[in-house]
């Protein structure tokens, strides 16, 4: 079953064009990757898609709904969250707090009622305490719970922040450079956990990455982009022989 | 969860023991002292709302002074006897409507910050789009806007005349009344989740929105809270001062608030008590300044205005030594009290990281 299609979205800005015909077929349940050389348009096709940015042309249909055009906030309601390239945390707040943040959206409670606690809003609240502090045990955070979240190393902080999309309850999770700054042996890591997050939540997985034994370990589909045009589409092993990829990547032999 | 109930027989003795004094002083002080101490009273108000959208929200409004006005304005309207504003109105008469309401104190007070809310709720529908200076920029325009209109809606406000003799119901029950009952609504509001969802558009718009959190919203909430407590102090300075007029609510008055919130701290509940009580004393204190001085081998022979010299010059220092404020964003602590000895070590500790 498609849980995210994109039907020829173009972004420009000016007249540049930072993406064009961009076309992405999501399965339930699969890990796709997006890689290209830098400026290829990666981050920008995750910017529209959740909303950052409104599509020049195009359409992005996600669990059979039109959302172009929709506010991030919105978009994140429907089930996709996303993580950041660099990395945006909620700086002064507990990790702990970092994950509650992400429950607010789903608490459905009204602000008078949250001041005055109502018993309603008490049960609520201590339901997604239990459930932030699970997930904090599943990324294995829980012992930094009350921690400041820029204490935490740089890899733990890459970690919250995917369990903080996590508890917006999403469908489709979207990874911007999980393992950028990681070293081999956390990127290996991170190959289990990026599984394990997909077995364990049922999530769909879009990541963009430039740590290729990362993305051909673990993406079942791989598209390629290049100056906002998607050069090539497939398995890793189609992508890794692929002769247009092979010179995005490391030229032309004159 | 015993130490959390031990801790809060301690707040409440605390808060017994300040209503006592506050019944005490009420009977020995004289109407000059009180007249401090619900001063007081009243910037913890103001300020805690200018905290809540400055330090919680983190929107930099500079648009204070226009609520307050809009709160002091209304109370009195709905509070002044016929006979009252007859006299107050004597270029033209107010608005028939208006003539023969006479409201008791408490609705009046509510209705104030409902009507400065619903002001902020028009203004912030347009401005809180704008970020950063730009917010700043635009609310000190609003704010001064709202200042203009009332100076020239001569049978509404009496325009630049002003209202004398509002009837001076503010005593310190009220003004620490109302402040604590902010206190405690700041406290449970900021602990909510709807507390940490504006922390969150504080350290980072661009997150809290991909985490499903509609910032128009939420900001909106925060900005229409803020206006009302500033509605409610404004109509309660109104009633202690006893006279209004638009130039009262000039960007001085704004600027005094913000100063209360940055000197105790952006994001700090108790950090703005504690600056709002001892900025309002201070400047009663260093009163002493402006007079004639002997020192033996110099005297001065008295320069009005020598007390906001020497008040500057120790908030520049402050400023210096303390760039996020005295709290920061912390909140005080009962353990700074039960157990000082580790609690100046963490601090040494946190200095040295």
């Amino acid at each position: 079953m498609t849980v995210l299609k994109t039907d020829n979205i173009t972004m420009r800005f000016g007249g540049l064009t930072a993406v064009s015909d961009f076309n992405l077929d999501m399965n339930e349940g699969e890990i796709v990757g997006l890689i290209g050389p830098n400026g290829a348009g990666k981050t920008t096709c995750f910017n529209m898609i959740t909303g950052v940015y409104t599509p020049t042309e195009g359409k992005i249909i996600c669990l059979d709904s039109d959302i172009t055009g929709r506010k991030p906030h919105e978009i994140t309601k429907l089930g996709i969250a996303r993580t950041f390239q660099n990395i945006r945390l909620f700086q002064d707040l507990s990790v702990l707090d970092n994950v509650m943040v992400a429950g607010h959206m789903r608490l459905n409670s009204n602000l008078f009622s949250s001041i005055i606690r109502t018993p309603d809003y008490v049960k609520k609240e201590k339901a997604m305490y239990e459930k932030s502090m699970n997930l904090l045990k599943e990324v294995g955070l829980e012992k930094e719970a009350e921690e400041v979240s820029t204490s935490l190393p740089y890899g733990k902080q890459r970690r919250l922040e995917i369990a903080r999309a996590l508890a917006t309850e999403p469908k489709i999770l979207l990874l911007d450079e999980p393992a950028a700054g990681m070293n081999p042996q956390e990127s290996l890591e991170l190959m289990d956990f990026i599984h394990d997050v997909r077995d364990r939540f049922k999530v769909s997985i879009l990541m963009i990455e430039h740590h290729m034994q990362v993305i051909m370990g673990v993406c079942e589909k791989i598209y390629v982009l290049d100056y906002g045009v998607t050069i090539a589409e497939g398995n890793p092993r189609e992508i890794q022989n692929n002769k247009k990829v092979i010179e995005a990547y490391l030229g032309v032999d004159e | 969860m015993k130490k959390n109930t031990k801790k809060n027989i301690m707040t409440l003795i605390a808060l017994l023991l300040f209503i006592a004094f506050l019944t005490v002083a009420d009977r020995i002080f004289d109407s000059y002292q009180m007249r401090i101490i619900n001063l007081a009273g009243i910037y913890v108000t103001l300020g805690l709302g200018l905290n809540l959208i400055n330090g919680f929200t983190g929107l930099f409004s500079l648009g204070h002074a226009g609520f307050m006005a809009v709160g002091a304005y209304t109370s009195a309207i709905l509070t002044m006897s016929p006979e009252l504003k007859e006299m107050n109105f004597f270029l033209k008469p107010i608005m028939p409507f208006f003539a023969n309401i006479e409201w008791p104190f408490f609705p009046a007070l509510i209705m104030a910050g409902l009507m400065a809310a619903i002001v902020g709720a028009l203004i912030g529908a347009p401005v809180l789009r704008l970020n950063d200076d730009y917010l700043a920029i635009a609310t000190l325009g609003f704010g001064e806007i709202i200042r203009v209109i009332f100076t020239n809606t001569q049978t509404l406000t009496n325009g630049a005349l002003g209202l004398k003799g509002l009837p001076s119901f503010t005593n310190v029950y009220w003004s620490w009344g109302t402040a604590i009952i902010m206190i405690v609504g700041m406290v449970l509001l900021v602990k909510s989740s709807y507390g940490r969802a504006f922390k969150a558009i504080r350290e980072n718009e661009i997150a809290a929105e991909a985490m499903g959190i509609s910032l128009f919203k939420h900001k909106m909430m925060s900005f229409v809270i803020g206006s009302f407590m500033a509605g409610v102090g404004g109509a309660l300075l109104g009633h202690l001062v006893g006279t209004i007029d638009p130039l009262m609510f000039r960007f001085l008055m704004t600027f005094n608030i913000v100063l209360i919130v940055v000197l105790g701290g952006i994001g700090s509940i108790t950090g703005t008590v504690i600056s709002a009580v001892v900025v309002t004393v201070m400047l009663e204190v260093l009163r002493v300044l402006d007079g004639a001085m002997d020192f033996g081998f110099i005297q001065i022979q008295g320069i009005p205005g020598m007390r906001m010299v020497v008040f500057s010059a120790l908030l520049m220092i402050v400023i210096l030594f303390y760039q996020r404020g005295l709290m920061g964003t912390n909140e005080f602590r009962w353990e700074w009290v039960t157990n000082p000895k580790q609690t100046i070590m963490n601090a040494w500790n946190n200095r040295k990281a």
